[in-house]
């Protein structure tokens, strides 16, 4: 990638057409992903790939490299489209009304302290943050999509999230609650 | 606040399948593209490597993400 002119130009070509086919390869057949949008990924993903050539460090063939960008740059977009009219309070508030029909009475008395410990220690212990993202996170809404309604990024919420597993986890812990309680719970 | 069964049942797996130091989404998408043709190729995973596997069984989108990216190796081969 590095070389000059028109060996270069021929070059990015062939990549672009690569990540097209690659893309087209995965994506379609799925509702709203038609030939121009293949496209318009392919060529941001082409753009990216070159933009981050920097962090390429040989562990895997370029080309898989490559496609792990435009596979990420695809599905960041199919999602933003996807959720782009919904705002964060109307769908967690949308989510609690509709499991509030169908949640209380389907719990397991043998389930229930862990389940009550669960909403308490989200409840008391997580900030509000921490709960926004874990609740939106369980709802549905990718990370990258909450991040973006809370002004931050997908990587942070994940980080968000993994700090309210971690409180939660610990404070089950205190309430005497193991994993492997959790896992035959 | 209320969840679903179905939603219960992630948080339980999620907080289960927890760790103190786990990579985040970026930290997984730099070291996926080896992960997977580890994967195609049947070998075996290097420590490194675990973490993206673990990471892989919590975040549904970067699992999404490997999943649309296995279809596209196994297309090309």
């Amino acid at each position: 990638m590095t070389a000059v002119g028109s060996v270069q130009a021929e070059a990015l070509k062939e990549l672009r057409a690569i990540l097209y086919s690659r893309l087209r390869a995965t994506l379609f057949g799925r509702i709203s992903v038609d030939d121009a949008l293949l496209d318009d990924f392919a060529q941001e993903a082409l753009l990216k790939v070159l933009g981050s050539l920097g962090q390429f460090q040989s562990r895997s063939r370029f080309l898989t490299w490559a496609t792990t960008i435009a596979v990420r740059t695809a599905f960041t977009e199919l999602r933003r489209r996807h959720w782009k009219d919904v705002s964060l309070d109307q769908f967690l508030q949308r989510a609690d009304t509709a499991n509030e029909q169908v949640t209380k009475p389907q719990c397991k008395s043998d389930r229930q302290e862990l389940i009550q410990e669960m909403y308490r220690i989200i409840d008391t212990q997580l900030t509000k943050k921490q709960r926004t993202a874990l609740l939106a996170e369980l709802q549905g809404m990718p990370l990258e999509e909450i991040g973006r309604r809370m002004g931050s990024n997908r990587n942070a919420i994940y980080k968000l999230t993994h700090d309210a597993r971690k409180q939660l986890k610990k404070h089950l812990d205190s309430a005497g609650y193991t994993v492997s309680d959790l896992q035959i719970a | 606040m209320t969840l679903s069964r179905q939603q219960i049942e992630e948080l339980i797996k999620g907080v289960s399948l927890t760790r103190d130091e786990e990579v985040t989404c970026d930290e997984c998408l730099g070291d996926l593209a080896e992960f997977a043709e580890r994967m195609l190729e049947g070998k075996s995973l290097p420590d490194g490597l675990r973490a993206v596997e673990h990471h892989l069984e919590i975040c549904a989108e970067c699992h999404e993400e490997y999943a649309a990216l296995l279809r596209a190796l196994k297309q090309a081969e």
